[in-house]
């Protein structure tokens, strides 16, 4: 391996018995700087800690100036100049780091590469992950302006109020539906265009609404949706077919209960093209020997497929259910763009979004996320055992 | 029937590319491969006609759009780009600023958490300090923190930041808010890049390390030079998944954004439309597929290095 010419060229094969004085001098180095970076460490621990406890303690206050250094990004210029600065602030700083850890090499120094690699990510994951986690934790138990405690208050209101309840109703129709019904088809429509002749095309026409925004998603089915009175002319496909086989339109996306049911037909849209291309490896994964020893045997048909393929592939199977599961209970943009939570077709995840940005009840949404939380780690915790041991196989 | 016992009766099929039955086969056999193809055939129309129709409207001129169902098209075609002048650079909807914000957002939001989780996992792969599992275990197990838990106090963090640092949101933060919306996205995307990176990194030989030290090479050495090189497949694999999930992103830059329009994406200003004006169907059509045209090119160019990314990154948000 070449390494960089800066550094000392030690013989591999022949270890010095006496320590030698560029070798001390490494030494020296990388004890000053991690002296220096234990002092910067817990200067500023000590800092955060400090400011956490103590808002009105604001020794930064003269940054403030910095803010002007920006340039506005009200025009396309200024907006791509902030990108710019922003990028090479970022690489910048990266760069000084990794340059000026190179040098170091000794034990000692080591340790501060490592906290060079290290501590930007863990910073960033623990005031930006972990912090806001617990305190959200703790503001789902206090008033909506989060200033007193009311202990259990926001969660009997989401078990007890009957709209709340609603939302929970919805949420469970929605978790249960999409991934079985995503699954089911994504399984079949695998199964059947297995080696098939356009394969590939197929695939895509399926799986391309997994690139799209679930914004743009529920555009494409508003209009599908669509309503008009039954006299007039129909834009939507769904209502001109009731029109043409003689039935009055309908009102897809307002009438309750049963418009939940169509904002689910959306996610089951963008999702059975995941189903479809996750079983679609696991059953070409399916040894063929197992395959030929049924045939042989005498089975055939739908049997091989209940009692070969289904079991052969079932941690797959397992994978793409929680998987789905897990995107359907944080569902927010669906619900937003087709009906704005309305018509009794809200869920969890829009709540969420409505009782702490709209309503502005930083109580009950923060229960409302806790519950998301709460409800989604044994599913992922599951997850990601059925994907281990699917990596494992 | 199980397939525990099936394997052992098998001995003659050696010979496997040729004349081989699969499961699919077998099953395209007993629904009879004239009805496997229309049930195949009927998905496909599904899944296709929905965004079709759209896409043949936002070419048709706004009365037509409005009065007649799309499928007229075929019978009476007249095609215009209109719809595709006005949303763009028409003064009331201008998605060409979005299209820029959306931009502007993505980049960074791509590149900032893929090379500083590219330097965590590194550490957490190959370098020796104490706690290191359990630190990685703690990192691994953010994963499932879904972002809602976390948004009101971040939000309180970027207009009230502690120790007196300037605010991050609002009319006065630097680069009119993107900050606040990069550094959640990269935030957000830690967890999972740090633990796909890591578990691409171990499946490097140890010995090429180990050799590399030996020769005197230093981690950062060896990290610039023998790791990222190494890395490229994957770095792409998350860079094109965090591409996605950024651009198409509605939550995120709702909350972080603050209602500003100056640096909201392209997703909120179509959710707008589509609450606003939902009766414009020559707008709302256009509108769809000028933020639907990047993420399907980058999906296509991408797409062998997707679904590993997919399958690990869905547990994302």
């Amino acid at each position: 391996m070449t390494t960089d010419s800066s550094t000392q060229q030690t013989p591999k094969s022949a270890p010095s018995p006496s320590p030698r004085p560029d070798r001390d001098a490494a030494d020296k180095r990388g004890l000053v700087a991690l002296v220096v970076l234990v002092v910067a460490v817990v200067a500023l621990v000590g800092l955060i800690v400090a400011g956490f406890a103590n808002r009105e303690f604001q020794p930064l206050t003269f940054l403030s100036g910095i803010t002007d250094l920006f340039p506005a990004a009200d025009s396309l210029g200024g907006k791509l100049a902030n990108m710019v600065i922003a990028i090479a602030l970022f690489f910048g700083v990266m760069g000084v780091i990794l340059l000026v850890t190179s040098k170091l090499e000794s034990r000692n120094g080591e340790r501060v590469q490592t906290a060079a690699f290290l501590l930007p990510a863990v910073i960033m994951i623990s005031i930006g992950l972990l912090y806001p986690a617990i305190n959200n934790i703790l503001l789902s138990f206090k008033n909506p302006a989060g200033l007193e405690w009311v202990g259990l208050d926001n969660y009997r209101v989401i078990f007890t109020d009957p709209s709340q309840l609603q939302v929970l109703r919805n949420t469970a129709i929605w978790v249960i539906l999409t991934p079985i019904a995503a699954t089911f088809i994504g399984l079949v429509y695998a199964v059947l265009i297995d080696r098939a002749k356009f394969e590939k095309f197929a695939k895509a026409l399926i799986f391309l609404p997994m690139a799209i925004s679930l914004v743009g998603a529920s555009i494409i089915w508003k209009f599908v949706y669509d309503y008009k009175a039954t006299e007039q002319d129909q834009i939507g496909v769904l209502n001109a077919l009731l029109k043409l086989i003689g039935v009055d339109t309908y009102r897809f996306l307002l009438t309750e209960p049963w418009n939940t049911l169509f904002l689910i037909v959306i996610m089951i849209w963008v999702q059975a093209g995941f189903a479809m291309t996750i079983l679609s490896a696991a059953i070409r994964n399916i040894p063929e020997d197992i395959v030929e020893a049924a045939r042989l045997d005498g089975v055939g048909g739908l049997r091989m497929f209940r009692y070969i393929t289904v079991p052969s592939i079932r941690p797959s199977l397992i994978v793409v259910l929680t998987t789905i599961s897990i995107s359907t209970l944080k569902v927010f943009d669906i619900v937003r763009t087709s009906t704005g939570g309305n018509f009794g077709s809200s869920v969890l995840a829009y709540e969420y979004y409505v009782q702490s940005f709209r309503s502005f009840d930083f109580g009950r949404g923060a229960a409302l996320g806790t519950l998301i939380f709460v409800l989604v780690t044994p599913i992922v915790i599951y997850n990601i055992r059925q994907m281990r041991k699917l990596e494992a196989r | 029937m199980s397939a525990t016992t099936a394997p052992e009766s098998a001995p003659e099929s050696t010979d496997s590319r040729r004349g081989r039955k699969t499961a699919s086969e077998a099953a395209h056999k007993a629904l009879g491969n004239r009805t496997a193809s229309a049930v195949a055939l009927v998905i496909a129309v599904l899944w296709t006609l929905p965004t079709f129709g759209l896409f043949i409207s936002s070419f048709r001129p706004e009365t037509d759009v409005k009065t007649n169902g799309w499928w007229n098209f075929f019978t009476n075609p007249e095609f215009t780009l209109d719809n595709y002048r006005q949303v763009i650079s028409g003064s009331d909807v201008d998605l060409a600023t979005y299209f820029i914000n959306s931009f502007v957002i993505t980049i960074p939001a791509v590149l900032i958490p893929i090379s500083l989780a590219t330097m965590a996992a590194y550490a957490f792969a190959w370098m020796d300090f104490k706690g290191r599992h359990a630190l990685f275990v703690a990192v691994f197990a953010l994963q499932i923190v879904p972002i809602q838990i976390t948004m009101i106090p971040l939000l309180q963090l970027y207009v009230q930041p502690i120790l007196g640092i300037p605010q991050l949101a609002g009319p006065s933060a630097p680069g009119g808010g993107f900050y606040t919306i990069w550094l959640s996205h990269s935030i957000f995307a830690l967890p999972l890049a740090i633990f796909l990176l890591h578990n691409f990194m171990r499946e490097i030989p140890g010995e090429l390390i180990e050799s590399a030290r030996v020769d005197g090479a230093g981690h950062v050495q060896i990290f610039t030079k023998i790791m990222l090189p190494l890395m490229v497949p994957a770095i792409a694999a998350f860079s094109i998944f965090q591409f996605l999930w950024v651009w198409n992103d509605l939550l995120v830059a709702l909350v972080f954004a603050g209602g500003s329009l100056d640096v909201s994406p392209l997703t909120v200003r179509l959710a707008g439309l589509a609450g606003q004006r939902g009766e414009d169907w020559h707008l709302l059509s256009a509108g769809a597929f000028v933020s639907l045209i990047v993420p399907l090119i980058v999906f296509l160019a991408g797409q062998r290095f997707f679904v590993r990314g997919l399958l690990a990154g869905s547990v994302k948000g």
